[in-house]
């Protein structure tokens, strides 16, 4: 077993345990949410999702949140995504493959730039 | 050291969903553990087992719609869930990203559920110090209290200030104590500081007592290393090397995870020698309590954790000269030990924003009785009552009127429904007539009965003096017994007064704080609710009819449409009639439990009668 802490050991332990509950915490720089309607799964949204999962794992990316939400309602695009960086319109990407979704997260998602060719639009609808 | 942690077994940061799914006491009596089996079942089922963690959280506080559980990062809060509904919730919301709306929380007055956590009113309201990491850690891992700053301040007591800045900083913040009396902490601490001796001791008393009071427990279920931390500092600061907890046995969940909490720090070596590599060790010891109310008291808890039967001594000498085995002792209440670390951590002065001129910082209240939203609840000082009742509290079930909070448990006292804009700190209390305490609040609606409320907490103090002072011991019977007679009709003119007198001289003869106030609830409710008992003692009537030897049950003839359900449902076999035609009740079987009065209201047609 592991012998005593000092001081330092403190701040070690607090950055390793707040990369997976930063999550509780609702706060991220980004938010990639991908639409898991039954269209969406049919059209292949697990893999995206299980994707992404992994890249986050071999990234070690502790900022960004991944959620799902149900059918955005284009379903014959899907599978589909959402990306929002924090204070930036949302971009909805269409037709996703996981070689798609991989390049979407080193461009958009670490490097700013909207990966032009996949997107579909900017903005969200309108919410009354 | 990385490799040394004892969270080896900690998930990785592939999960994208954290269930935080409540352990308190509450939600456990409504299975959340058998919930939280289900859960993992079921994303397992649908694949989700490595994307979706279930963390047991303690206690969350809103117990009334247990279990509970919140969805992060999006803060979905679910509520009353049921282990039939736990499948569909899987597939629609962590699978297909629906949030479920019939799980989520919809207030008594609205009928659409509202989706998130923080914009729910119950906990939007409330101010977090004491329970700032409720429903966030799970209070059985040290590391995830460490990654919400903790331990932190230890480090800075230990290494950046002397023990005489650790007491002016508590002094400055104002902190008083949390367990009744509301003494400030940081002259307690000062006194046995200042005591002579080598060896000195802390006490945290979580002997929870009071009847409806669940704040400590809840503190120390979801929050245990909080408690711990406290103690290390004020351990320094008085300059204590041991510590004891003295806890009720009824707490076994508490008691469990504190067990576990100290095994991990003492692991980590933040208790035993040499903390942090300095000069100050510290060992802690849990002793269990059996529970009697007298316990609660600084005195008869340290002749209890000694092995002698617990009864109150005479102070001085007080506890901060001669306490544990004639050593200075400092005891504190669970929740003030509780605020110590946030105090270090982020300063005297930030702390002492909060609050009002001589009550700083927060105050956790467990709010029960006739309330929608039962529950445990922290909020600033000052806040109004009505604030706490209304808006957090959601007000009173079945449209009814509210009619009084009983504030400090037996050593209380009731306020009545038109001091509701009453600010909550310790000197408006006191002013009202009751006692901050420890923060037990019991509200009552029209149907109850003041004097019965009177007689209910005279009951439990005088079974629970421990006799030593005469005053005590026959004063509760005597108040008790003439409560007995006024509830039962044979109360007398003289009575009311004869309650005043003996109040009085059990208040100012007793010893200990038990007999010191006990007689709080007959004085509280004597002054606020006089016409009351005066109804009960001249007209033989009680206005809330709860009082049994005072009301009768009827059938009005007109009303009744003979449908023999009350005559079903009555377990006396009191009610006879013929098919539709007016039922009668026979007043010598009648034992008044007022199931027909209920049957008939649930089908609507009312014409059982009290009076």
């Amino acid at each position: 077993m592991m012998g005593k802490l000092s001081i330092q050991d403190l701040e070690k332990i607090s950055q390793r345990v707040r990369k997976t509950t930063l999550l509780r915490e609702g706060a991220g720089r980004a938010k990639i949410t991908v639409h898991m309607g039954t269209c969406g799964i049919a059209a292949g949204a697990r893999k995206i999702m299980s994707t992404l999962l992994d890249e986050f794992e071999k990234r070690t990316l502790e900022d960004v949140i991944l959620t799902s939400s149900g059918c955005a309602g284009l379903c014959s695009r899907e599978p589909m995504v959402t990306v929002e960086l924090q204070g930036e319109t949302p971009v909805k990407y269409v037709d996703l493959t996981p070689k798609k979704i991989s390049r979407i997260l080193s461009e958009h998602i670490l490097g700013g730039r909207v990966v032009e060719e996949y997107a579909l639009a900017k903005g969200s609808e309108r919410l009354y | 050291m990385e490799s040394g942690s004892i969270m080896n077994e900690h998930p990785t940061n592939r999960y994208r969903l954290h269930l935080m799914l409540c352990a308190g006491t509450a939600c456990v009596s409504t299975q959340s553990f058998k919930i939280k089996e289900i859960l993992e079942k079921e994303l397992k089922k649908q694949g989700l087992d490595r994307e979706v963690l279930v963390v047991m959280t303690g206690c969350n506080g809103f117990c009334a719609v247990g279990p509970v559980m919140t969805v992060m990062p999006d803060g979905i809060f679910y509520h009353s869930l049921t282990e039939d509904g736990i499948p569909y919730l899987v597939e629609e919301h962590f699978l297909k990203g629906r949030p479920v709306e019939r799980l989520m929380f919809t207030p008594p007055a609205e009928d659409v559920g509202i989706p998130k956590i923080m914009d729910i009113d119950f906990f939007s309201r409330q101010t977090l110090i004491v329970l700032r990491n409720r429903g966030l850690i799970d209070p059985e891992k040290i590391d995830e209290y460490i990654a919400r700053d903790g331990y932190q301040a230890l480090a800075k007591a230990l290494t950046k200030m002397s023990p005489e800045d650790i007491i002016d900083e508590i002094k400055h913040s104002g902190l008083r104590g949390r367990g009744g009396a509301g003494f400030p902490t940081g002259l307690k601490w000062e006194f046995c500081r200042k005591s002579p001796g080598e060896i000195k001791y802390i006490i945290c008393n979580a002997d929870e007592g009071d009847p409806g009071a669940y704040m400590d427990r809840s503190i120390i279920e979801s929050d245990p290393h909080a408690v711990l931390e406290g103690m290390l500092i004020g351990a320094r600061a008085i300059g204590a090397e041991e510590g004891f907890v003295y806890i009720r046995a009824e707490y076994p969940l508490a008691t469990k995870r504190l067990e576990i909490a100290i095994g991990q720090a003492r692991e980590y070596g933040l208790v035993g020698a040499h903390i942090f590599d300095t000069d100050f060790s510290f060992d802690i010891h849990i002793k269990q309590g059996a529970g009697a109310f007298v316990c609660g008291e600084e005195t008869s808890l340290i002749a209890s954790i000694e092995g002698r039967p617990p009864e109150p001594r005479q102070r001085p000498p007080f506890p901060a000269q001669a306490g544990l085995w004639g050593k200075p002792t400092n005891i504190n209440n669970v929740e003030t030990w509780a605020n110590v670390p946030s105090i270090i951590n982020r300063g005297a002065a930030w702390f002492a924003r909060i609050g009002t001129e001589k009550s700083k910082g927060t105050k956790v209240f467990s709010l029960v009785g006739k309330i929608n939203n039962t529950g445990l609840v922290e909020v600033p000082m000052g806040i109004a009552l009505k604030e706490i009742i209304y808006d957090i509290g959601g007000g009173i079930p079945g449209g009814k009127k509210f009619k009084a909070v009983q504030t400090g448990g037996p050593s209380g006292g009731c306020i009545p429904a038109r001091l509701i804009d009453l600010p909550v700190d310790y000197e408006r209390l006191t002013e009202a007539g009751s006692i901050m305490g420890s923060g037990g609040m019991i509200v009552m609606d029209e149907d109850t009965c003041i004097v019965d409320v009177a007689k209910y907490f005279i009951e439990f103090t005088s079974d629970e003096s421990c006799g030593k002072c005469s005053t005590c011991r026959e004063g509760s019977s005597a108040l008790l017994e003439i409560l007995e007679k006024i509830c039962m009709g044979e109360g007398e003119e003289d009575d009311l007064e004869l309650l005043e007198e003996i109040s009085y001289a059990t208040k100012d003869a007793s010893m200990c704080g038990l007999g010191q106030t006990l007689p709080n609830p007959v004085l509280s409710t004597l002054r606020y609710f006089r016409d009351e008992y005066e109804v009960h003692v001249r007209e033989r009537k009680c206005p809330a009819k709860a009082c049994k030897a005072l009301i009768t049950f009827h059938i009005d003839e007109e009303t009744c449409r003979g449908c023999g359900i009350c005559a079903r449902n009555c377990p006396e076999k009191a009610i006879s009639g013929e098919r539709r035609a007016p039922h009668k009740i026979d007043p010598d079987k009648c034992i008044k439990c007022g199931i027909c009065l209920e049957s008939c209201r649930v089908f609507g047609i009312g014409a059982v009668v009290v009076e």
